[in-house]
């Protein structure tokens, strides 16, 4: 039994007679189908070269323009000459020049002796596969296309739009079932003569050129009809970007090309010449009978249509900007913004950290300058501290804060004598968690010791900018998680509250809370405040703050947790 | 085309040009120190014709460069700010040149680093975006420096400038979008943090479109920083995903910087009337240490990738 390979050429004629070379050395007859756009004269060229082989012929010409019928065609009148010519031929393979054997070819043909009776080509029905070019699928059936995909664009979307306002639909011929798959595939003698000797093949011809993109359909839907076992898969190792386009193998993809123990892969750079110095591989002492497993291939060029398609989140760079407005989350990682705690807690911040193991910045956004977590005045990924350069772009410094340090937690105070530009965006970011204790900035104004009437503007000032925010934080398009509560609560239980920052922060290595923040000596707040009251600046945002509710904080006692050893 | 005329043809070898050949395109003024390692490093990229304009160099620059086979070279005296840093003058050539073919615009000190650079020459990258249907490429400038101060590191002709400027910033750039034409204006690295700190407005533009499939009635605007028509500005995804990129490794702090930004600032012919470098005078007498201990040591373009500075975006 004998393999015999149709091989489609339009370009790189030098690589393409070096194949034509291993498939016809290798016993195997070869009907090359040269795209009729090549000029004579590389042609003639060409077919000179290849004269010395005697079993190698040249079929008629097609143009053989991408999602056309004339691909079709081509492989039609190639495969008829091939069958007619070479009556031992039992399995056909639609390669193209750009197709190289990685496995020895007598490996494939041990393979498809094994499998006589099966016709390898990938098979699927248009409701099972969403395929991915113009997201068309069910429709390349039953819509007209008079407009090419690649030059008319826009009236080809216009046309499709149009026909699937007004319901149009092609019938589709009794008796088939819509199929598509990848176009390189590998059939035998019978199931090949029985779609080309079809009674009904004029009908069916007549539909698939109307069809868009007819050689990812034509033979995959007929073979349905005539095959005696089909294996839904290509032979032919080929992998798609997300536009549909072929993915390029170089000559670094040597080693991933041989794991993959295809028989035949595409498409093969022309200029990669140690790929077509290694491949295909001599042939061993033994022959393997091995399945090709393309798992490690798949993986890398689905990465690749990953990373094209959804990049990292979080990261803002040349080739990545997404919109910050339109995006849910905005930050590469989650983060703790914490306003109002400092105020209450002189030594938070240090605490915070310690009860965490946590990034625990200072005010990132103070006027003066961003104090991170160490007060260097350049952090991580070489960002200042300078204010102006961090205000002159916010978001891109929490952006790339996050970004260059999103192996860790971070979280930073904030504060209405900040600069407050960033609001919105911590608002927006899923991946902010906003804690508010509102009407705290009133502790550092109580505790500098001055009078009521000397510290009014500034607390109305800074009531007004804190208002402002919590404004933001309530709007309806605030996605961050966002828990306000005002001072008079946070004073009453803060244990609980700082609880919950805790085990947001740390996870599962949250402990119970040891040590507490000491608090200063409120005494005498809620007569400031009234004082406040009195000068016309009322602070509403703290709550009411009763001389009873002042009591020293407690850690709350927490079972320990219940531990079941494994042994 | 006026600025054409001012173009004299000191030696055209434009007639080797093949219908394949990748070009470069480049302006240069008393760089004969820096030439030599610049054509071996993008020969072995794969670059088969380089056309040079001299700007008026009084070193050994502009012999060096018409010896070599592969260089066609023009000298021009007239004022760099005046053909608007020296774009004039290279949209004529690439316009006449160009046409078809893939065109890498870079200066004597800028580096291309592309995904799989190590691995592939640049006519893979060109095949792979013809494939793609892309038409410009990006490559941002990435600012390299030595640690210490920059006059105290040693030069000579042909060395890999990259042995001794090997660090950069790795995660401080800012970015926003031009709404005119389209491209992103991205700032930042150890310029804006050391020099533009309070005038941030005023640091340089990073943002790099080096590598084009040329057509005639393409432009850069403003050096290779934009480009007309608009559309080829469009070097990133705005959906979340990564479109393919490189970077542009900048050469510029090296021992010949403080002499290069005192002349330069005297000369005033560079962009803002080279502020920029009468900003590196005032700020460091012309000898800053941009080191900081959060700096990078370069090792390859799969560090850069993965820092998030550049994308193989789709390309594996």
């Amino acid at each position: 039994m004998s393999l015999g390979i149709i091989m489609l050429v339009h370009t790189a004629f030098d690589r393409a007679e070096q194949m034509v070379r291993h498939w016809a050395e290798a016993g195997c007859p070869v009907v090359v189908h040269v795209d009729s756009n090549v000029p004579d004269a590389t042609y003639n060229q060409f077919s000179k070269a290849v004269a010395d082989l005697s079993d190698v012929r040249f079929s008629v010409r097609h143009r053989c323009e991408w999602g056309t019928w004339g691909l079709v065609a081509a492989s039609q009148e190639a495969a008829t000459l091939l069958l007619e010519e070479f009556p031992n031929v039992q399995h056909v393979y639609l390669a193209s020049g750009a197709c190289i054997p990685l496995r020895p070819i007598t490996e494939l043909k041990h393979y498809l002796d094994a499998h006589p009776d099966t016709d390898f080509i990938e098979s699927a029905t248009t409701a099972d596969v969403p395929w991915t070019v113009g997201g068309l699928d069910r429709e390349r059936f039953t819509l007209r296309f008079p407009f090419t995909w690649k030059k008319q664009r826009r009236l080809f979307d216009a046309f499709v739009k149009f026909q699937q306002k007004i319901g149009y639909s092609r019938s589709i011929p009794e008796g088939i079932v819509p199929h598509m798959g990848s176009q390189w595939w590998c059939l035998t003698r019978q199931t090949l003569d029985a779609i080309l000797c079809d009674p009904k093949r004029e009908i069916y011809d007549a539909y698939f050129r109307r069809v868009w993109i007819p050689d990812e359909s034509y033979y995959q839907t007929l073979t349905r009809l005539h095959a005696r076992r089909v294996e839904s898969r290509s032979l032919t190792l080929a992998k798609f970007d997300y536009q549909g386009k072929p993915h390029i193998f170089f000559d670094d993809h040597a080693e991933l090309l041989q794991r993959s123990k295809s028989f035949v892969a595409r498409k093969i750079w022309r200029d990669a010449d140690l790929l077509y110095r290694m491949f295909p591989l001599s042939e061993g002492p033994q022959l393997s009978a091995e399945e090709p497993n393309s798992g490690a291939v798949d993986r890398v060029f689905s990465q690749a249509v990953e990373r094209r398609t959804l990049g990292r989140p979080g990261l803002y760079m040349q080739s990545r900007y997404p919109s910050i407005d339109r995006q849910n989350s905005i930050a590469a990682a989650p983060y703790a913004v914490l306003q109002g705690f400092d105020d209450v807690f002189p030594a938070f911040q240090a605490w915070l950290g310690k009860q965490t193991g946590a990034q625990v910045h200072g005010h990132l956004f103070a006027k003066d300058r961003a104090h991170f977590a160490d007060e260097s005045d350049v952090y991580r990924g070489g960002q200042s501290d300078n204010a102006r350069l961090r205000d002159y772009n916010g978001k891109m410094f929490l952006t790339n804060l996050i970004w260059n340090g999103r192996d860790q937690h971070h979280c930073f105070q904030f504060g209405p004598a900040d600069t407050q530009d960033i609001g919105w965006t911590l608002a927006k970011d899923t991946n902010a968690s906003i804690w508010v204790v509102s009407g705290a900035w009133s502790i550092p104004l109580f505790a500098s010791g001055r009078s009521a009437s000397d510290v009014r503007r500034e607390a109305a000032r800074l009531q007004r900018i804190e208002d402002k925010f919590l404004k933001v934080l309530r709007s309806p398009d605030a996605r961050a998680r966002i828990k306000i509560i005002t001072l008079a609560q946070f004073i009453e239980s803060p244990m609980n509250v700082l609880q919950t920052i805790i085990d947001e922060i740390a996870g599962h290595r949250g402990t119970a809370l040891k040590e507490v923040p000491k608090m200063p000596d409120l005494t005498g707040l809620p007569d400031f405040l009234q004082d406040l009251k009195n000068q016309g600046m009322h602070p509403f945002l703290t709550g009411d703050i009763m001389a009873g509710s002042l009591q020293p904080t407690k850690p709350i006692p927490r079972r320990k947790p219940y531990v079941i050893s494994g042994k | 085309m006026r600025k054409g005329r001012e173009l004299t043809a000191v030696s055209d070898r434009t007639r080797d040009i093949g219908p394949d050949d990748i070009l470069l395109f480049c302006t240069f003024r008393n760089e004969d120190v820096r030439l030599p390692f610049f054509f071996e490093y993008y020969r072995k990229l794969g670059i088969t014709h380089f056309l040079m304009v001299d700007n008026g160099s009084e070193d050994a620059g502009p012999a060096f460069a018409q010896k070599q086979p592969d260089v066609s070279l023009w000298r021009t005296d007239a004022p760099y700010g005046e053909a608007r840093y020296g774009v004039d003058w290279l949209t004529y050539l690439q316009g006449k040149y160009a046409h078809g073919h893939w065109a890498l615009t870079v200066d004597v000190d800028e580096f291309f680093v592309y995904p799989f650079c190590d691995t592939r020459p640049i006519r893979a990258l060109a095949d792979w975006l013809d494939a793609s249907e892309v038409r410009s490429f990006g490559a941002m400038l990435l600012d390299m420096y030595p640690k210490g101060p920059v006059g105290q590191t040693s030069y000579s002709p042909g060395d890999d400038p990259f042995e001794t400027a090997s660090w950069f910033d790795p995660g401080n750039y800012f970015m926003s979008q031009n709404k005119l034409l389209k491209n992103l204006w991205i700032q930042g690295g150890p310029r804006a943090r050391s020099f533009f700190a309070t005038k941030p407005k005023q640091a340089p533009a990073l943002n790099k479109i080096p590598f084009v499939k040329w057509r005639k009635p393409y432009a850069y605007v403003s050096s290779t920083h934009m480009m007309l028509p608009r559309g080829l500005n469009l070097v990133y995804d705005q959906q979340g995903g990564e479109k393919t990129s490189g970077v542009l490794l900048h050469a510029k702090f090296l021992n010949t910087f403080g002499d290069r930004a005192t002349e330069e600032a005297q000369r005033a012919e560079h962009y803002r009337n080279g502020q920029e470098y009468r900003t590196y005078a005032e700020r460091h007498g012309a000898d800053p240490d941009l080191w900081c201990q959060w700096s990078e040591q370069y090792i390859n373009w799969r560090q850069l990738e993965v820092l998030g500075l550049m994308s193989k975006g789709n390309w594996a």
